[in-house]
């Protein structure tokens, strides 16, 4: 027997960071709590490091007998997911230092997070997709609950470890389904053996598959966790939970319905449609109550996933490309709206109601002004990058002749613009109460960040739409 | 001087104004006296260097001039396409004339806040000529919906007491509008595969796209215009908005819904326009006379100004889907007239709000005793508002309602009725305004007309009479476009019956 060796270059980034995270955690093992700001620190340079190497050095391939792929697509996404996760953990430091949330294990646990994530964009199996979800999931319902003594944050983690178990399961029983009824794991065998038709019980096996797949992505009905999750979990927990898992699961969605279902494009189709028009009116809807910001951007980020979906449910390139630049867009604005809400610092302690931001444009102008872009940006009000983010899935929509849809989904846009214009009311009309404290130079540099690029996006949208396009060839 | 960018410089100078503003970051008595010299400065140079597109304006022609073309998003094909034709051109100028005006009203009434609502204006001035140059048609959207942004906050930030209703109604309301129109034009792009303007209007669409698009487009300029019976935003709009604001918007964010017609819903689709032409004729004659009983019954006077803009806005879609040569022309007169008319009423009410500090009718009368200027000027706009011969408000209406007549006799009958009430509710204003005696303990000490005022009233007394008695400068601009929208219009219209009775 010959034994084959597997193209180990191909995974070098989710090796450097398994090794990565190791020596970390003995780092953090051995020098106990105190070692919180190196970790912290390497690892942050530990993703950008990934994420460089996967720019610097381009390369395409199959590893591990088709199992892991790597292509322009799987390129994008994980130096998005890396951007996302390493970001995350920046925006951390501060609130660690003040609020007696130091724990070593934290920066740890986002790093094995992003590594099961990079496995979710690269699967090119039911199995690896199924390993590289649960070492994502696994990480992440630990890291829900991190913050051990509080109440709410516990009950976060509780809540997101038996929804999630559940919805792991479901997938799990989904791919079992499609292995039955295919006799393959691998996407290209299951697709090769789709063609001459789809059987009832694959087509039970896809929807449990998606069934399972829209839980990560927490698109309606599988949404429950995320308002109470978002809500519970530390701040910067949810800023991370709000970008990288969701670029990572939405990429998988794309990869397993163009890898594995793409002959049953008609059958996916359907569902991604329902999913898509009752996560958009959902989020549109349920935001209009909420007084919590955080269990806003829940809502909020139900509403974008179903926004985005519209881009999947048109089947097509331009759609494929939709979802892509809307995923980059998403976090971008995503990422700036949590370092607002980690700056809602007064000096007793972190706030995290909306109506603590009343007059925020007198207290706070530089703030104000950025998150005002944001929201603008986040109700799709053109220049804007969020613009620019649904005008490419509704396009796709449309040449796809999904009018319905897309009527719907303009509407729950503009619904949707409700709440965010709420928001700007309160900076822009009310009356100042408390300033909050002045910003921590890393949210600073975050907030600055994500405002510049929603704003000046117009300017940067060619080459943009170039990239997202790039990526989306992959699967035509 | 032809190789020069000359529209994207318009468009952009008040953006550079509104850098300039925003870098001035002190608050303090000299830094606003500073922010507002900037932004007076700019928009007076903005207002000189658009004066060079007419300068340039070549009125013979019929198609784009001034045109710049760049390549913007090739994903969907976008380009960063600009130019001006005899329909859009007057627009601009009115448009970077009217902003100085708001600089200057809002002087002394805007006092906290100054420079975020320079900044806000400058950002809109941009956006609203953007609108105007934009000959590719997501560019169009961008800027016509950016301008959302801005006006919100004005009227939000700087507004009345209920503020905040109006800022989200207005908001809300344009937004839904324009989404379906966004869908349109996303449709009309896999349809046609551009999304360049000039290249649409010589698309022929299928008849019945036609008619779906038409109703998209519809949705969106009938609520900006706006039209009976989606008018309701704008009376609760303008009468929080604070001054400088109601002109902006009566002048200039009005004409958009109407330059939208001319721009988009005659050329590309003009089967679905003549099938449509009846009911918009109708919404409008509901509008000139339905709003104009509102207006009678206004006890504010700002609201009523805004009813009675929802009237004379019913003139000008009158005129456009009259769709021949008086018609058009008309409507086109008719807006630029109303820009500069309504804008002066509102400034009007300005400076008595100055003053007084409320609108209510009941708290005026008998000014004419303390401000004879005042009276004389608020009587020559009153006048202009009413169609008097002699001012530019007759000529547009005289017009839209010859084109009607030619249309539709009965629909011209009844539009008439509307001269009627648009004196009675105008008159009746004035004369409870500035007439009478002065016994209002309040008044006796109001002043007359300050220089900072006179120079916003006089010069606009000066256009709405030239405009009146002079009106062929504005005709020979528009002439060649209109007859050339026209002459495609009917060939469309004549080619579709010749196909049907085949």
């Amino acid at each position: 027997m010959v034994m084959d060796i597997p193209n180990l270059w191909l995974a070098g980034p989710e090796l450097w960071l398994a090794g990565g995270a190791m020596v970390l955690l003995m780092i953090g093992v051995f020098t106990g709590e105190n070692s919180t700001r190196i970790v912290t620190g390497l690892s942050v340079a530990l993703l950008a490091l990934a994420a460089i190497a996967i720019f610097w050095f381009p390369q395409t391939g199959e590893a591990f007998h088709g199992a892991f792929v790597m292509d322009p697509f799987a390129r994008l996404m994980k130096i998005l997911v890396l951007i996302g996760a390493a970001v995350a953990i920046a925006m951390s430091v501060g609130f660690a230092r003040r609020e007696n949330f130091a724990r070593f294990e934290y920066p740890v646990l986002i790093v094995l997070a992003t590594l099961g994530m990079l496995l979710m964009v690269s699967a090119n199996d039911m199995i690896t997709l199924y390993l590289g979800l649960e070492m994502q999931s696994l990480s992440l319902y630990v890291i829900a609950a991190i913050n051990r003594d509080s109440l709410r944050s516990t009950e976060a983690g509780l809540k997101y470890f038996v929804l999630g178990a559940l919805s792991s399961g479901m997938l799990l029983y989904g791919s079992s389904l499609v292995y039955g009824f295919t006799g393959h794991t691998g996407f290209e065998g299951i697709a090769a053996s789709m063609s001459g038709g789809v059987s009832l019980g694959l087509l039970f096996g896809i929807v449990f598959v998606l069934a399972g797949l829209a839980f990560k992505i927490s698109a309606v009905p599988f949404h429950m966790w995320t308002p109470d999750v978002y809500e519970g979990a530390p701040t910067p927990v949810t800023a991370f939970f709000a970008a990288a898992p969701k670029v990572a699961a939405m990429a998988m969605l794309i990869r397993v319905v163009y890898g594995a279902f793409e002959p049953a494009t008609a059958e996916w189709q359907q569902i991604i449609t329902f999913i898509a028009i009752a996560s958009m009116g959902l989020g549109a809807f349920a935001a209009i109550g909420q007084t919590n910001i955080k269990r806003l951007m829940a809502y909020s980020s139900i509403g974008h996933m179903g926004f985005a979906l519209v881009g999947l449910a048109a089947g097509s390139q331009a759609g494929v490309s939709g979802v892509v630049l809307y995923m980059i867009i998403y976090m971008a604005m995503t990422l700036g709206a949590f370092a607002c809400i980690l700056a809602m610092r007064r000096a007793d302690g972190m706030v995290e109601n909306i109506s603590d931001l009343s007059g925020l444009s007198r207290t706070n102008p530089m703030m104000a002004l950025m998150l005002t872009v944001l929201m603008f940006s986040l109700a799709g009000i053109p220049p804007l990058a969020g613009f620019w983010a649904k005008y490419f899935v509704f396009l796709a929509a449309i040449q796809s002749g999904l009018y319905i849809l897309s009527v719907i989904g303009v509407i729950a846009s503009v619904i949707g613009a409700y709440y965010y214009l709420r928001i700007v009311k309160i900076m822009w009309f009310d009356e100042p109460e408390q300033g909050f404290l002045p910003m921590a130079s890393e949210l600073r540099i975050v907030l600055g960040l994500s405002g510049l690029f929603t704003l000046f996006y117009v300017l940067i949208a060619g080459p943009m739409s170039d990239i997202a396009t790039n990526a989306a060839r992959t699967f035509f | 001087m032809a190789d020069l960018p000359i529209l994207s410089i318009v468009t952009f100078l008040p953006l550079v104004g509104a850098l300039i503003t925003f870098l001035i970051w002190e608050d303090s008595e000299v830094a606003r006296r500073n922010v507002r010299f900037v932004a007076l400065f700019t928009t007076v140079v903005t207002f000189l260097v658009s004066l060079g597109i007419w300068y340039n304006f070549d009125n013979a022609q019929s198609g784009f001039q001034m045109v710049e073309k760049v390549a913007w998003i090739r994903e969907g094909d976008i380009s960063y396409h600009m130019g001006v034709d005899g329909i859009s051109m007057l627009f601009v100028i009115l448009t970077t004339f009217l902003m100085p005006f708001c600089i200057l009203a809002s002087w002394d009434s805007v006092q906290n806040r100054v420079r975020e609502y320079m900044i806000a204006f400058l950002l809109l001035e941009t956006l609203m000529i953007g609108v105007f140059c934009a000959l590719d048609i997501v560019l169009f959207y961008v800027f016509f919906e950016a301008g959302l942004i801005p006006m919100f906050l004005i009227i939000g930030v700087w507004g009345g007491a209920r503020r905040v209703y109006a800022s989200m109604k207005f908001f809300l309301y344009t937004l839904l509008g324009s989404v379906l129109m966004l869908l349109a034009i996303m449709a009309m792009y896999w349809q046609a595969g551009t999304t360049d303007i000039p290249t649409l209007m010589a698309y022929k669409f299928p008849a019945e796209m036609q008619t779906w698009l038409w109703l998209a487009f519809f949705a969106s300029f009938a609520v900006k215009m706006p039209m009976w019976p989606v008018h309701t935003w704008l009376p609760d709009a303008h009468v929080e908005a604070p001054t400088a604001g109601s002109v902006i918007l009566a002048g200039i964010l009005l004409k958009m819904g109407g330059y939208g017609f001319l721009r988009f819903s005659l050329p590309m689709f003009p089967l679905a326009s003549a099938d449509m032409q009846t009911f918009v004729l109708v919404l409008s004659v509901i509008a000139i006379v339905y709003t104009s009983l509102v207006a009678l019954m206004q006890e504010d006077i700002k609201k009523l100004i805004a009813y009675s803009s929802v009237a004379h806005m019913g003139y000008v879609t009158m005129g456009i889907f009259a769709a021949n040569t008086q018609g058009i022309q008309g409507g086109i007169f008719q807006m630029l007239a109303h820009g500069l008319v309504s804008g002066a009423l509102f400034l009007c009410v300005g400076v008595v709000y100055d003053r007084m500090h409320t609108r209510e009718i009941a708290a005026y009368g008998g000014l004419v005793n303390n401000m004879p200027k005042y009276a004389v000027a608020f009587l020559i706009f009153t006048m202009a508002n009413v169609g008097l011969p002699g001012t530019a408000g007759f000529v547009g209406e005289f017009l839209t309602l010859l084109g009607a007549f030619r249309a539709n006799t009965w629909i011209a009958l009844v539009a008439t009725l509307g001269v009627i009430l648009s004196a009675a509710y105008a008159l009746w204003l004035y004369r409870r305004v500035v007439f009478g005696t002065l016994d209002k303990e309040a008044l006796k000490s109001i002043l007359d007309l300050n220089t900072r005022e006179k120079w916003t009233l006089y010069p606009l007394i000066v256009l709405v009479i030239f405009f009146g008695v002079y009106p062929s400068p504005v005709f020979d601009v528009t002439q060649a476009s209109v007859d050339a929208l026209i002459l495609n219009y009917q060939a469309a219209v004549d080619g579709a019956v010749q196909a049907a009775s085949k």
